[in-house]
């Protein structure tokens, strides 16, 4: 085994060891959703003529969760290895930055995965939900879990305090997982929202995502891989230069 | 080649109140094979200068080689030269201590040493504990713990950050007996310890930091030689005049004079007895290196 593999193997026990709050929590909140948004939109929206209101809403929600776990996981892991002192056992030893880098994301795509699974299996039932595209599906989950798992372990640097990283959360991630089209398409917003989102790159996550599952989408799923990707490799260089001047972990 | 050489090292912290500087071109070279004390009162430098070592911390100038190794250029091979207990008590609290070892091989990539583990687990009076998690754990115990996952990878450098503060009689001469068996072995030691008897048994060679500098540095033995020869030693129940006070080390009712020859110590006697006083328990001992310590620093401030 590898280096990067022992700490890989490390986050992802770390989560796997309190599943109840890391996996299984987010599943019911996800299906809370679904109760309440479902129950009370479904027939009052049409977003496409081929999809049901509630049909609609399953890529969502599975986007959301797998997001914002993606993020929780690299996040919290970090802060809480700085705020306990025990990151000093990785500090110590002969990883470098690409094995912090690949350890951290991919325990974060995984958490994000798990989590998309579980809402999917949850929410599925709901409505008839169609795989058009599945490698589309595939591509912008494993993209989706990894922009944010990297923009968690950014964060997670950065924060000194709990505080500070719920406040990233709260005032960050979370209005702009949930303005991106999770519950709606852009298409129903005024002109100027709809410019507006087309600022937010998790719209283009969830956009593509939910291309791969009924083929109709707010733009070319071509594009939305782009811009993702494009960003994906900013946010990911961010990360690595981060790691590799010690930025907030090597005084 | 030295395993270690600290070549003219300083660390300037910058914050509102102004520039301090926590070390002030520190240098000095530790041999293969040493069981070397770094002494120092709190606040000397001497976590600043281990954590610059470890890669914790980056120097403001000067370098650091570990057996001819930059820390600087050559982290990431330096770091599997080092073993570092950190000061601090920290431990991840998901874990159990055989994961917590587990995965401190694996980042070294190690995964095949479960017989080294075992040996630690033991030498470290740690065997009944190994499938406890890390947080049902006393201070004690995560004290050993912090000592095995920094020798996880044999490293030919161990480095020891104030390892006995806090913990037991009976850990300490564990822990000594282990890591002195690691010294025979060929391993380099560095210590730092505020217990100076630990220093005097263990080390061979002592460097004294103070305000960030070194202040001291020879053989354990040369030290004790160069220091006064002896120590006149007496108990009071009363205070002592504040002339004598100032020549004295008075720590509660135990006072302390150095003393080089016999003049010297009639001298005191004869000083207390005239003030009235009775001193008690009279002994006249060598001096050890807690007063080789208190010399140096006294004299360097």
């Amino acid at each position: 085994m590898r280096g990067w593999q022992a700490l890989f193997y490390k986050e992802v026990l770390r989560f796997w060891k309190v599943s109840a709050q890391t996996i299984a929590a987010p599943v019911l909140t996800a299906l809370l959703y679904m109760l309440i948004f479902g129950h009370l939109l479904e027939g009052r929206i049409t977003v496409y003529d081929s999809v049901s209101y509630t049909a609609f809403l399953v890529p969502g929600l599975v986007m959301m969760s797998l997001l914002q776990n993606a993020f929780a996981n690299s996040s919290s892991s970090m802060v809480q290895s700085k705020m306990m002192g025990n990151l000093v056992f990785v500090l110590l030893t002969p990883l470098g930055p690409v094995s912090w880098f690949a350890a951290y994301v991919l325990a974060a795509v995984v958490r994000g995965l798990a989590v998309g699974l579980g809402v999917l299996l949850v929410t599925m039932w709901f409505a008839p939900l169609s795989f058009v595209a599945p490698v589309w599906i595939l591509v912008f989950a494993l993209l989706g879990a990894a922009m944010l798992g990297t923009l968690g372990l950014i964060a997670g640097l950065w924060a000194d305090k709990f505080d500070q990283m719920s406040s990233f959360q709260n005032f960050l991630i979370t209005p702009m997982t949930f303005l991106s089209g999770v519950f709606y398409s852009i298409h129903s917003l005024p002109p100027f929202w709809q410019q507006v989102s087309h600022f937010n790159p998790f719209f283009y996550m969830i956009d593509g995502f939910r291309y791969g599952f009924f083929g109709v989408s707010d733009v070319s799923p071509w594009l939305s891989l782009s811009l993702v990707a494009g960003a994906y490799v900013l946010v990911a260089a961010l990360a690595l230069q981060l790691l590799r001047s010690g930025y907030k972990i090597r005084g | 080649m030295s395993a270690i050489s600290f070549q003219s090292v300083s660390k300037n912290f910058t914050n509102a109140r102004g520039t301090f500087t926590a070390l002030d071109a520190v240098s000095f070279d530790i041999q293969a094979g040493e069981f070397f004390g770094l002494l120092g009162p709190n606040g000397a430098g001497k976590t600043t200068l281990i954590s610059i070592l470890a890669g914790l911390q980056q120097a403001s100038s000067g370098r650091i080689e570990v057996q001819g190794l930059d820390v600087k250029t050559q982290a990431l091979q330096v770091r599997k030269l080092l073993g570092v207990v950190p000061q601090e008590l920290v431990f991840d609290p998901f874990f159990t201590v055989r994961e917590a070892l587990r995965f401190q091989s694996g980042y070294f990539g190690i995964t095949n040493n479960g017989a080294w583990l075992d040996e630690l687990l033991e030498c470290l009076g740690l065997a009944d504990k190994a499938h406890h998690n890390m947080r049902q754990l006393s201070g004690g115990m995560k004290r050993r713990v912090l000592v095995a996952q920094a020798l996880v990878h044999k490293p030919p450098v161990i480095v020891l950050d104030e390892p006995t503060a806090g913990v037991d009689v009976e850990l300490r001469q564990t822990l000594w007996q282990f890591i002195a068996r690691l010294n025979r072995e060929g391993h380099t030691v560095l210590l730092t310890t505020h217990y100076l008897e630990e220093a005097e048994a263990l080390c061979s060679r002592i460097a004294m930091l103070k305000q960030g500098k070194v202040v001291a540095l020879d053989d354990t033995s040369s030290l004790l030689k160069n220091a006064s020869s002896n120590v006149l030693r007496f108990k009071l129940d009363e205070q002592l005049p504040p002339e004598l006070a100032a020549q004295a080390r008075v720590t509660g009712r135990i006072v302390q004079f150095p003393a080089n020859d016999a003049a010297q110590i009639e001298h005191y006697l004869a000083a207390v007895r005239s003030a009235g006083l009775v001193a008690q328990d009279v002994e006249i001992r060598k001096a050890d290196l807690e007063d080789v310590f208190l010399d140096v620093m006294g004299a360097a401030s």
